[in-house]
């Protein structure tokens, strides 16, 4: 239906200071129309600056924003075909629902008849008409969450921009709006750029990631590159649960490494670019790759003892002692338990991974 | 058996301390009381109480001074509401300029100028304004009143009306502009209505010191120029009469009710 | 005065920024011409040599000053002795201010403390039952106090009916009906920052004065007491300083034994007696001393922010 190779957001070189504080250390990324792009972070790494510059709240210190080709960055956010739904919705409390979603429509030139019959649709879209007459004060977390939503699609914007707008809500009903938002970007085939902090969210809904910490960008691609192959220390660390150690490089042969752990321990794992022989770097395993079992298994082990094991629900987590070395952790899902054993504290065992589940990252 | 001889312990309460709170406030209102109870007083004689009539009001209305209270009310009337708009126009700019305006230098000396007229002594703003007039060679009568009473009452209508600008997110504003609104639209439409009951409460204080002013006026007013409270100042130098208090009942009753119209409309929260 | 004078505001955003001088112009021409530069102008007038029906003749001239300072005899060539009669009714005013200070301070503190620990819905409303006479005409309000106290007004009345007394009382015209008829005007400027203050105080630190064996009196003085006090000083200068300049108490409550400076300067610009650049002076005088009052309010306050981080 549309061009994906279309740039829908073209961010060059941006930078953002205020004072001698550099909030966003020049960044340029590319949105791709009809693209679920997120910005995630933890707060104060400059995603929300990045999304306010491209709605037109902030100044761009250095660098341009392009939209569909044109230039926008000078432009004030009521001549911007972007629209926001923000954090905390930013519904007019003095207005009805049906006024709310028409407020853009009417802003653009519609005449207050069109302008109520479209934003009606719109109500009917995010299943609210029978609530149009309503004050937003009248309305629930989720459901003026919905009017925000419909608000800022009703002016048919190019770009749509979300602004963590899930926070306010509970686990139950953050989950169910996950999936609607999703719904709703591919039936109207808008790019979205969604902010949050929440990585989870981002890896449930996104079709990219950039991952941002301290005004620059860390990572940036699919949520299984992110989660899978992390770029480095910070990107590991931040998305999902992993085991970080401190390892050297001893000898690297036919796109191999042969790390060395401490203790005598010893890890082969794939080669990674601008990492050479003698380095000292980190090294990535998330813990639900590895598996236990008395003997060693085909591929990497490694020997240690189990100190404690965590019933956490859906899974068990076992940590385990390597003989001189550092401490594991060992993911086991409940539903793996067949196949898959668990030891007492005290046993002696093994530690097992593929080749290629742990992973050297770059500081 | 053994009784409990002390009350729950309560390390917020005090003893005297609510007895001295409701004398307070006996006193603040029993003069207040005294008054109005009087001017309904039957008797001409101030000291002796006949009996529950409303002739002194009559009096207010038709008696021998009713002409010179009339125009003295249809004055203050006048210049309240002018300088109550005026100011309140002035200070509803002001607090977007200093509320929405950003960090700027002058800043500090802006809102030093605005709470000005509340630092300076009432007497001293008398006096100063007199000369002012007086140096420029202007006379003295309703329009020297009605600019020092606009002067006077923008810091009373500015502290309510900032206050309330300060408590309404700029989000509303930044979500009009981003739905296309202009900053004049977002100005008008989102933000004039959200601050209305700090607007509305700020015009009432307004109008009420205006009403209210004595001192300042009596110096400015020129001569054979009167407002109510000069008016009845100077009936009251000759002894106070069961008129004087008649007027003054219906006075206090109009600023009650606009002191009670304002608390409630800015307790109103409009954003919620 | 209002409370929360001297700081500028919180939280500020800049959406209308580039506006923001055509915004505030108003303001700045209002109060510039209507506030500031009549203050310079009584500056001025207070040099300028008095005119005999009032107003002034532009000559240079140290006369009021000298007048409210110095005593040079009838014909004023005697040898300058200091005058006491202006520096004796500046005292009076303070000494009256401040009586009337701590008059509503003692009744005043224990009125904020019971209205700040009362449940937080009812607090608004007591806080309004407290600044409604405020909003009241002062006129009105001095006029009704008068009305009341008086020889035989219904307060005398009312102590001779219960046989407390076998005559009057005279309270009106005396130095304590004026204390009175200042400590009705301005309370609520006292009553308004103790209960922020107390509002708020975290009463935990009470309960552990009391768990350390402090009685409740002692906690409120070596606990309670130092952590509000920068809403007591507020109160108190808030107090302070319009009861200093104040007429209408002293004028109509006081008679003419309890002169204080308002009166003194209003007398000056009033019908043909007046000495138009004396008044100047005498504002000024007043003026000075309550703009270093409030400047030092000012940094004690910034002091205690700063303190409290």
């Amino acid at each position: 239906m549309s061009n994906k190779e279309q740039i829908a957001i073209d961010v060059r070189g941006a930078v953002k200071r205020y004072g001698d504080f550099t909030a966003l250390k020049k960044i340029s990324l590319s949105i791709m129309d009809n693209e679920f792009f997120t910005l995630l972070g933890p707060s104060g790494c400059g995603k929300t600056t990045l999304l306010r510059m491209i709605a037109g709240f902030e100044d761009v210190t250095e660098g341009a924003i392009f939209l569909y080709g044109d230039e926008i960055e000078n432009l004030p956010p009521y001549e911007r075909p972007v629209n926001t739904v923000f954090q905390n919705y930013a519904l007019f409390p003095h207005m009805t629902i049906l006024d709310n979603v028409a407020f853009g429509l009417e802003m653009r030139g519609a005449s207050k008849a069109d302008a109520r019959t479209r934003a009606g649709e719109m109500l009917e879209l995010v299943q609210l008409s029978q609530f149009s007459a309503r004050k937003p004060s009248q309305l629930s977390g989720g459901q003026q969450q919905r009017v925000a939503l419909a608000r800022a699609l009703a002016p048919k914007p190019k770009v749509l921009l979300l602004d963590e707008p899930l926070s306010a809500l509970d686990l139950k009903l953050r989950k169910a709006m996950q999936l609607e938002l999703k719904h709703l970007q591919r039936e109207t085939g808008i790019t979205f750029i969604f902010v949050t902090h929440d990585q989870e969210e981002a890896l449930t809904m996104s079709d990219r990631i950039a991952v941002m910490s301290a005004g620059e960008m860390q990572q940036l691609g699919s949520p299984t590159d992110i989660y899978e192959r992390p770029r480095n220390m910070f990107v590991a660390d931040f998305i999902g649960e992993t085991n970080l150690l401190e390892v050297s490089v001893d000898n690297i042969a036919e796109g191999r490494a042969v790390c060395h752990l401490g203790g005598g321990h010893e890890l082969t794992c794939n080669e990674v670019e601008g990492i050479g022989v003698g380095s000292k770097v980190h090294l990535s395993i998330r813990p639900e790759r590895l598996f236990m079992s008395d003997e060693p298994a085909e591929g990497e082990s490694l020997k240690g003892r189990v100190k404690e094991n965590i019933f956490v629900g859906t899974d068990i987590t076992t940590i385990v002692d390597l003989a001189d070395g550092p401490d594991f952790i060992v993911r086991t899902s409940n539903s793996d338990r067949g196949n898959k054993r668990i030891f007492e504290p005290g046993t002696e065992m093994y530690v097992n991974m593929e080749l290629g589940a742990a992973r050297l990252l770059v500081d | 058996m053994a009784t409990a001889k002390s009350a729950k312990f309560d390390i917020k309460s005090y003893k005297g301390f609510k007895a001295i709170t409701l004398l307070c406030l006996f006193v603040l209102y029993a003069p207040l009381l005294v008054v109005t109870i009087y001017s309904f007083n039957a008797s001409a004689s101030l000291t002796v109480w006949e009996g529950v009539s409303l002739r002194w009001y009559a009096d207010v209305f038709t008696g021998p001074e009713s002409e010179k209270f009339k125009l003295a009310a249809r004055n203050s009337f006048v210049i309240a509401i002018v300088a109550a708009t005026v100011s309140t126009t002035i200070a509803t700019l002001a607090a977007t300029g200093m509320v929405r305006g950003g960090k700027f230098k002058l800043r500090t000396v802006s809102f030093g100028l605005i709470s000005l007229p509340l630092m300076v002594p009432e007497i001293v703003s008398a006096v100063a304004i007199l000369i002012f007039f007086n140096s420029i060679g202007f006379d003295r009568g309703i329009m020297t009143i009605l600019l020092a009473h606009i002067a006077f009452c923008i810091p009373f209508a500015y502290l309510p009306i900032s206050a309330r600008m300060q408590g309404i997110e700029d989000s509303y504003e930044q979500a009009a502009m981003d739905l296309y609104a202009t900053k004049k639209q977002a100005f008008t439409k989102i933000l004039i209505p959200l601050m209305m009951p700090g607007i509305i409460s700020g015009f009432l204080l307004a109008f009420i010191v205006s009403l209210d002013d004595f001192i300042i006026t009596n110096f400015v007013k020129g001569a054979g120029v009167e407002t109510l409270p000069t008016a009845i100042f100077g009936a009251v130098k000759q002894g106070i009469k069961p008129n004087i208090m008649a007027i003054s009942t219906m006075l206090l009753g109009v600023s009650v009710v606009m002191v009670t119209i304002s608390y409630f409309v800015s307790k109103s929260d409009n954003t919620k | 005065m209002a409370a929360g004078a001297a700081s500028g505001g919180s939280a500020t955003t800049d959406t209308y920024k580039e506006a923001r001088t055509w915004l505030l112009l108003p303001a700045w021409v209002t109060l510039t011409i209507l506030t500031l530069a009549p203050v310079g102008m009584m500056l001025i007038y207070s040099f300028l040599t008095k005119e005999f029906r009032g107003g002034v003749i532009w000559e240079f001239s140290l006369a009021a000053y000298d007048q409210f300072f110095f005593d040079r005899g009838l014909f004023g060539d005697d040898p300058a002795k200091i005058e006491w009669t202006y520096i004796l009714i500046f005292w009076r005013s303070i000494w009256q201010a401040g009586a009337a200070t701590i008059l509503s301070l003692v009744i005043g503190f224990p009125t904020a403390y019971f209205i700040a620990t009362r449940p937080e819905s009812q607090r608004p409303i007591w806080v309004f039952l407290i600044t409604i006479p405020y909003w009241v005409n002062l006129l009105i309000r001095t006029v009704s106090m008068k009305f009341l106290l008086r020889d035989n007004g219904p307060f005398n009345d009312f102590l001779l009916s219960i046989g407390l007394i076998d005559s009057p009382i005279t309270i009106v015209n005396t130095n304590f009906a004026v204390q009175l008829g200042l400590f009705y005007s301005y309370l609520p400027f006292m009553v308004l920052p103790i209960y922020a203050a107390v509002e708020r105080y975290n009463f935990s630190l009470s309960e552990a004065a009391a768990d350390l064996y402090a009685t409740k009196w002692v906690a409120l003085r070596r606990i309670l007491l130092p952590a509000v006090k920068p809403g007591v000083i507020a109160g108190c200068i808030l107090v302070f300083v319009p009861s200093m300049g104040s007429f209408l108490a002293p004028d109509l409550l006081g008679g003419a034994k309890n002169f204080m400076i308002g009166s003194l300067i209003e007398e000056q610009f009033k019908g043909n007696a007046g000495n138009w650049p004396f008044g100047a002076a005498a504002s000024m005088i007043l003026l000075t001393m309550v703009l270093i009052l409030l400047m030092a309010y000012a940094r004690q306050q910034a002091k205690a922010e700063n303190a409290e981080g």
